[in-house]
């Protein structure tokens, strides 16, 4: 029989060393899905994790690529951390991604067809401030009228996505686009495009604000007050207040962080490889980025790396689909059990599996 | 042909000029991106149909690849630039959505062919655009409702505002009219292809409303459920796929995708080298719209007109927009005897004459 015993602390070993485990446990049972399914896994798995990186007629291509999906992914996610480590739960990142798109393509139509180069950053601004705004709706409710932040800010996405529709039919909609829902494709105007900075990387400024959070997350954490504050808050409330810490505040820079994050992400995105704004613009990166943040143990260089897995799940997910067939549900599954099992393995940071004899009565 | 080395240029950063990736292969490999899941019925299931039908008709002479649930915007580039790397000779991008990822990467793919269906973009001389006159579908459903409604009032749920939906809705009407003067149309923009409970709803609102035949432009059986739960009180049409399912229900003829003989005769123009770019638009003519099977429910005399209509169509003696129609303001469309001119019919954003309401904007 086993049996759980609670751990005194909990072990560093096992939180560094889960994920990794997880990832090998979601390759054997993903596998194994795949053997079901009647198709070799070694070469579904060999297809998922090793092709989109070394096969010689992909890699060029979507070795990039991993940047591209990868960067909204890190940068919500690093916005996320900081509120999950101080107990306060953005749930709602979709959302915030969203209007951080709508408000960027907005500012930028609004002035077409004017070229000039202070446009993009205008347009950025404006996507930062939409997903700043959206955070703060249940950053208000929750210090003000202590509302439940998990469904202020999951609810306020379906609202987002409603938002979304109206604008890409009505006010932001391509008058030249023959009555085709979706605004004029913002990547294809000079003034407003978020082109790939070095032909052939996939680096636009979404990933270049991406390594910039990761870096900027990093030393907040180690080495700025706030960040301090956080750990602190997430670890030992209690202390935290006698230390000092405002738990109002806390929330409304933590939920206005990881909006102002979210925000950029979505500017970033639909002025460079989404293009323009659609009714189904969004893909769902704000979630994903809730199991970045997670797998990425909340930690910024961590989180780096969470993303670009994630995004490796997804072009060899791809590529699993397109040349051995696999249904796309198979791929959605396997990317779900990467969380099934990040959960199952967190267990032993906490507590310790010991074989325990069976007594006889 | 040769295989080309990619990584090399790619690595270099001299730009991502892709040139025909295709392995040394001697079958024509024809790929195919869905905007859904194929399922058993809908939109993407039929272009699968399509699909098959290649496969069936070249057997060992072609391959088929597909990729299913790909989202519109970022993420089809990408697909697509994978599909063109894996060896593709033709895409099929089978929805409106894919118009600008389509053209960007026919761009650096200039010797794959790239079809797009019911878009309107050929910016490069391999990209070609294919849709169907379902509108010629829907004068043959008015007719039907024109003469099977007791109350009068027919309904029609409609997906979103755009030339394709609008269309449809005009020659619904105005074959309805043609042989009942009393009828009246409702209309609910349900703003989705598919969604079973927003479509369930629309039905149940057209319903209490006292219609009694619905058509749909969107994808899922929810509307022919609902009507079945009248009793026989109300009828509908099956859409995209026959639904034959509800054959024995209020399902009394449908209208059916058929990409079949576009996806053969364009695989086969391939292979033989008489393939020239094309903006093709065929309809019962050419079998890509078919009508389903009028049951027993609608009367002898009524289902002879309606295929002495369908066939009438076919045989190109009859237009279903042919004058005179005024527009919905009164003012002249069609004059007498004149047929609508495709340019008009693409880029129909006006309700003909006796259409209550407002095209939402």
């Amino acid at each position: 029989m086993l049996r759980l015993e609670k751990r005194a602390s909990p072990s560093v070993f096992w939180e560094r060393a889960s994920p990794f485990l997880a990832v090998a446990l979601t390759m054997v049972a993903g596998g194994i899905m795949f053997w079901i399914l009647g198709k070799n896994p070694f070469e579904a798995i060999r297809t998922i994790f090793w092709d989109p990186l070394f096969n010689d007629q992909f890699a060029a291509y979507s070795r990039p690529q991993l940047l591209v999906k990868a960067a909204p992914l890190i940068l919500i996610a690093i916005g996320l951390s900081l509120g999950f480590r101080a107990g306060i739960w953005n749930i709602g990142a979709e959302g915030q991604y969203i209007m951080g798109a709508i408000f960027g393509a907005a500012a930028g139509l609004a002035v077409y067809p004017v070229e000039s180069r202070l446009i993009f950053p205008v347009m950025i601004v404006a996507g930062a401030f939409g997903g700043f705004l959206w955070a703060m709706i249940p950053a208000l409710l929750k210090t003000v009228f202590r509302t439940n932040e998990i469904l202020v800010s999951l609810l306020l996405v379906y609202v987002a996505q409603n938002i979304l529709a109206m604008m890409a039919l009505g006010a932001l909609r391509n008058p030249e686009g023959g009555g085709f829902p979706g605004s004029r494709n913002l990547s294809q105007i000079p003034s407003m495009a978020n082109p790939e900075l070095v032909a052939g990387t996939g680096m636009h400024w979404g990933v270049v604000a991406a390594f910039m959070a990761v870096i900027a997350g990093y030393i907040l954490l180690q080495r700025h007050i706030l960040g301090f504050q956080i750990k602190l808050a997430g670890q030992a409330p209690k202390a935290a207040r006698f230390a000092g810490v405002s738990p109002a505040r806390l929330v409304v820079m933590c939920l206005g962080i990881s909006g102002v994050l979210a925000g950029l992400a979505g500017v970033f995105e639909v002025t460079g490889p989404a293009g323009q704004i659609s009714i189904d613009f969004n893909v769902g990166y704000g979630f994903t980025a809730i199991i970045v943040a997670f797998l990425g143990r909340l930690n910024p260089v961590g989180i780096l790396f969470a993303g670009l897995l994630m995004a490796l799940t997804y072009i060899g997910g791809e590529l699993a689909q397109l040349m051995l067939g696999l249904p796309s549900a198979a791929i959605q599954a396997f990317q779900g059990m990467l969380l099934f099992f990040l959960l199952g393995t967190d267990l032993l940071t906490n507590f310790r599996v010991r074989l325990a004899k069976r007594e006889v009565a | 042909m040769k295989r080309r080395t990619l990584l090399a240029t790619a690595a270099l950063g001299l730009g991502l000029t892709f040139g025909g990736a295709a392995m040394a292969q001697d079958k024509t490999k024809a790929c195919f991106v869905y905007v859904g899941p194929i399922g058993d019925g809908g939109w993407t299931y039929q272009h699968h149909q399509g699909a098959l039908a290649v496969q069936e008709a070249f057997g060992d002479k072609v391959e088929i690849a597909f990729q299913e649930n790909v989202p519109e915007g970022a993420d089809a580039e990408r697909v697509l630039t994978q599909m063109a790397l894996s060896g593709c000779n033709i895409i099929f991008t089978t929805s409106f959505g894919y118009m600008d990822a389509t053209n960007a990467v026919a761009a650096k793919f200039p010797d794959i062919k790239f079809e797009h269906a019911t878009g309107y973009k050929r910016e490069h001389p391999n990209v070609s655009t294919y849709n169907a006159r379902f509108y010629e579908g829907r004068a043959v459903q008015g007719h039907i409702a024109g003469k099977m409604t007791k109350s009068n009032k027919i309904g029609y749920i409609a997906s979103f505002p755009i030339p394709e939906v609008i269309m449809g809705i005009n020659s619904y009407y105005l074959h309805a009219k043609k042989v009942n003067p009393a009828v009246e149309l409702s209309i609910v923009w349900a703003f989705t292809w598919f969604d079973p409970a927003k479509e369930a709803d629309a039905a149940k609102a057209l319903i209490d409303q006292g219609v009694d035949v619905i058509a749909s432009h969107t994808d899922s059986t929810a509307p022919l459920a609902e009507a079945a739960k009248t009793n026989g009180a109300v009828i509908g049409f099956g859409q995209a796929s026959d639904m034959a399912e509800y054959k024995d229900g209020p399902r009394v003829s449908s209208i059916i995708d058929n990409w079949a003989p576009y996806y053969v005769k364009r695989v086969s123009a391939l292979m033989d080298g008489s393939y020239a770019q094309a903006d093709a638009w065929e309809g019962i003519a050419g079998g890509e719209v078919e009508i389903g099977e009028i049951t027993a429910l609608v009367p002898a005399e009524v289902k002879a007109e309606a295929e002495a209509m369908r066939d009438a169509i076919a045989a190109g003696t009859y237009h279903p927009f042919t004058g005179p129609i005024n527009k919905q303001d009164g003012s002249v469309w069609l004059a007498d005897g004149a047929v609508a001119p495709d340019g008009d019919l693409l880029g129909m954003n006006f309700y003909v004459e006796g259409i209550v309401g407002e095209i939402p904007q």
